[in-house]
């Protein structure tokens, strides 16, 4: 993975060391909070619920041990002992104070990692396919591209006020393992009719109050034409969002209200200038990057045969594995999405610290040293040996993280909702837990196989409810939580988004309206479909009568 | 005319008013023009070499267009005063250098001490942006 | 009645008026009549609060009772993790906020 050299370390110091300024100026006075907020908001440092929330950026989910290690040592020193891991690969602290927000950063810092622009109408972190570089789907490893652009993106002088803030995915599979389509801008790096490597770029996908597809607006840009086609389409963003009206200002409805054609045409046009402005970095920058990215070193001899006469292991095989480029490993995925236990319900994405140093362990003793964050706040260990499957389930489930669950109604995607968020209207968390509770028994939740269920507890969607096969929406209905249901949604290539079924629930309602669509699903199901395939067959009138009757 | 705190130019602070860009176009003499968020800077193209002046307004500090008003002028080749006026706080300062300003008039006039740590964050630059700063990547492949 | 909340600049914790200065306790939040603006602004000019604003409230038996959920769970704590609440001794503490 990359390593910073000397400069890309000296921006991040200095960047400590202009927050550290900044904070005192709050401090003493002299910055007012209208002034400040935005600053602290692109080092990540949000004002929520109940104290100050970090968020810290992971760059395209990737993460070293040592940086793993050094999450869970924050969220000890600083924290209340525990971090949530969001849907965009990233790590949120939720008891920050100001005061010590700078010798976080500084912490960060000493192992490459940072908040920048994690925050604010800027460009934010970039995601990507957690299983880059090691699944055998993908064209290319899509992170150097990332990292490219992570760099051209950070500080980037023209664009740190923008109408909004901009989320940038880049993926290289037919796949999409990282909901693409649902961003500002999704990039899938593609081979010509030449077998030329370029990128395609889909402009203005998003979630939120308008939830929309990113359309496709160029085929192909040659790969030594990236950033300029970037710096584009940012350009005509920065200079026609619109800016008098706060939930219009996604790149979206720029896109949507000019029409693809015509952004694509002033995209183009701004394109054929900038090209003559010597912005692009050489070809030799995007190798230079590159060789951080080279394959481990693989032990060829590696046996492909797993051992699978335990039967909870082979159950977590199974769910949580999935095949690697290199002979005889596996891709292996850390399920954060507990099972209610004597009681104790878990919470989605949330880890100990102690969780958080024994994965960035188990990275060193098993993957290579390389963890990665799924944005189903998920993690992913890229690179294990199948011989070693057993002995690290063994250390998995010592440490309450082998719960067996991926894709599975367990693996709830959920957003902190109103237990920890200013913005939310409903809490998503004990929606979450009851479901769980419902659903915990082993038979039940391997009866309905894949089925992606995402909760947001208010209309932005960090919960992406829009993509959920099935989706929850929190929302207020006069001064209760109220949860309205989706159907339908998907994030992958034939990204759709989910209809809504009628009327809201309660509670405990949401739960039993769940139950009832899983029920129609089994009852109607043919061959082995998911629950996603039966419901694009028969549709939602099924659904809708036994729900509501 | 607010003060012009900080300049980066050797020749005199350019006086005249600045005009509209509607008014500007009307006016074959003018030389002096002011660019609000919403204005078209390339709409000045054609008339670069009469201009001594442009300024470029910044009514709320996180109305970012005046950025790319800038870089729109220095990359067609506007060699004269480039002027930020108004929200302005130290800082946005770094971010207008970059840009291609080289004249700043903060209509709260700033701390020097601020504003000249302010100037001197970035060590080095990771973009290209026409402010003859070497980005991080030309220096990697001795550029 | 009507109280003030905010959070502490510094530490980032939730606070109530308390007529006199800030507290972690909504039970001694005290009724601000008309006069939450001028305590707002006086109190962030002295960077002794952010964000604070001013919100209906009853006085219960039981103490005083933000009049909408979400101030209700900043008064108490995240219901999910009482144990990092104001009430990490009570189980049922969540119940307070619907």
């Amino acid at each position: 993975m990359y390593a910073y050299d000397q400069y890309d370390q000296q921006m991040v110091d200095a960047r400590v060391a202009e927050f550290r300024d900044q904070t005192r100026r709050r401090l003493e006075g002299t910055l007012s909070e209208d002034k400040f907020r935005p600053l602290r908001l692109q080092n990540g440092l949000y004002l929520q619920l109940h104290a100050y929330m970090l968020r810290v950026a992971v760059p395209y989910g990737t993460l070293s041990a040592a940086q793993m290690r050094m999450l869970g040592d924050i969220a000890d020193k600083y924290d209340r002992g525990y971090g949530h891991f969001t849907t965009r690969q990233n790590i949120q602290y939720n008891w920050i104070k100001l005061e010590d927000a700078p010798d976080i950063l500084a912490d960060l810092a000493s192992v490459e990692m940072h908040a920048i622009q994690t925050s604010g109408n800027c460009i934010r972190n970039i995601s990507a396919d957690q299983y880059a570089g090691a699944t055998p789907d993908e064209l290319i490893d899509p992170r150097p591209y990332a990292e490219l652009l992570r760099q051209w993106s950070s500080f980037h002088p023209e664009f740190l006020a923008l109408p909004r803030k901009f989320k940038i995915c880049v993926i290289a599979s037919d796949t999409d393992r990282a909901a693409m389509r649902l961003h500002d801008i999704g990039i899938q790096i593609v081979k010509n009719e030449a077998g030329e490597i370029g990128c395609a770029f889909y402009v203005g996908g998003g979630m939120g109050r308008t939830p929309m597809i990113a359309p496709l607006i160029r085929d192909f840009v040659p790969l030594d034409q990236l950033i300029t086609y970037s710096e584009a389409c940012l350009r005509v963003y920065n200079r026609y969002g619109r800016r008098d009206n706060k939930y219009k200002a996604r790149i979206k409805i720029l896109v949507h209200e000019l029409g693809k054609d015509e952004y694509a045409r002033q995209v183009e046009e701004e394109f054929a200038h900038l090209q003559t402005q010597g912005i692009e970095p050489p070809i030799a920058e995007l190798e230079r990057i590159k060789a951080h990215f080279t394959d481990p070193a693989f032990n060829t001899a590696a046996s492909d045969e797993i051992d699978l006469s335990n039967a909870d292991f082979a159950r977590w095989v199974r769910a949580n594995t999935a095949p690697h480029k290199a002979a005889g490993y596996a891709i292996v995925n850390i399920s954060l999405k507990p099972l209610p236990r004597e009681g104790v319900a878990g919470i989605p994405g949330d880890a100990t610290a102690d969780q958080i140093r024994t994965m960035a362990d188990l990275a060193l003793a098993y993957s290579f040293d390389e963890l990665r964050v799924t944005h189903t706040q998920n993690i992913v260990l890229p690179h294990v040996k199948k011989a070693d499957l057993f002995a690290l389930w063994q250390a998995l489930v010592a440490a309450d993280l082998a719960t067996a669950n991926l894709d599975a109604i367990t693996d709830i995607i959920a957003c902190p909702g109103l237990d920890y968020c200013s913005l939310a209207n409903a809490r998503s968390i004990p929606v979450a837990q009851k479901i769980s509770e419902r659903f915990a028994d082993a038979g039940k939740s391997d009866a309905i196989g894949e089925l992606k269920l995402k909760i947001s507890g208010c209309i932005n969607a960090c919960g992406h409810h829009h993509a959920g096969h099935i989706g929850i929406l929190g929302v207020d209905r006069k001064g209760t939580e109220n949860y309205q249901l989706l159907l339908g949604g998907c994030e992958g290539a034939d990204t759709s988004l989910g209809q809504i079924t009628g009327p809201g629930f309660n509670e405990d309602g949401i739960v039993d309206a769940v139950e009832k669509a899983t029920d129609v699903y089994l009852a109607n199901k043919q061959g082995e479909e998911r629950f996603l395939d039966t419901y694009r067959r028969i549709g939602m009138a099924p659904f809708k009568e036994a729900i509501y009757g | 005319m607010v003060e012009v705190q900080f300049r980066f130019r050797d020749d005199e602070v350019v006086a005249d008013p600045a005009v509209t860009v509607d008014a500007f176009g009307e006016q074959t003499n003018a030389a002096a023009v002011r660019i609000e968020p919403g204005d078209d800077a390339r709409a000045l193209l054609p008339h670069l070499e009469r201009l001594k002046l442009v300024e470029v307004n910044f009514p709320a500090f996180t109305d970012g267009r005046g950025y790319s008003s800038a870089r729109i002028l220095r990359e067609a080749g506007y060699a004269g005063e480039l002027r930020a006026v108004g929200d302005i706080g130290v800082d946005q300062l770094s971010h207008l250098k970059r840009c291609g300003f080289d004249a700043i008039a903060p209509e709260v006039e700033l701390d020097p001490a601020e504003a000249e740590t302010a100037f001197a964050v970035w060590p080095q630059v990771y973009q290209a942006t026409g402010d003859n700063r070497k980005p991080i990547w030309a220096l990697r492949h001795g550029k | 009645m009507k109280i003030v909340t905010g959070n502490d600049l510094k530490t980032g914790a939730v606070t109530w008026w308390t007529g006199e200065g800030w507290s972690l306790h909504v039970n001694d939040a005290v009724d601000v009549a008309d006069h939450a603006a001028d305590i707002i602004a006086r109190e962030e000019a002295a960077r002794r609060v952010v964000s604070a604003y001013a919100i209906d409230a009853t006085r219960e038996a039981e103490g005083v009772r933000p009049a909408h959920i979400k101030d209700r769970i900043r008064a108490l704590g995240p219901t999910v993790r009482l144990d990092l609440s104001l009430k990490p001794a009570d189980p049922q503490a969540g119940n307070w906020v619907i």
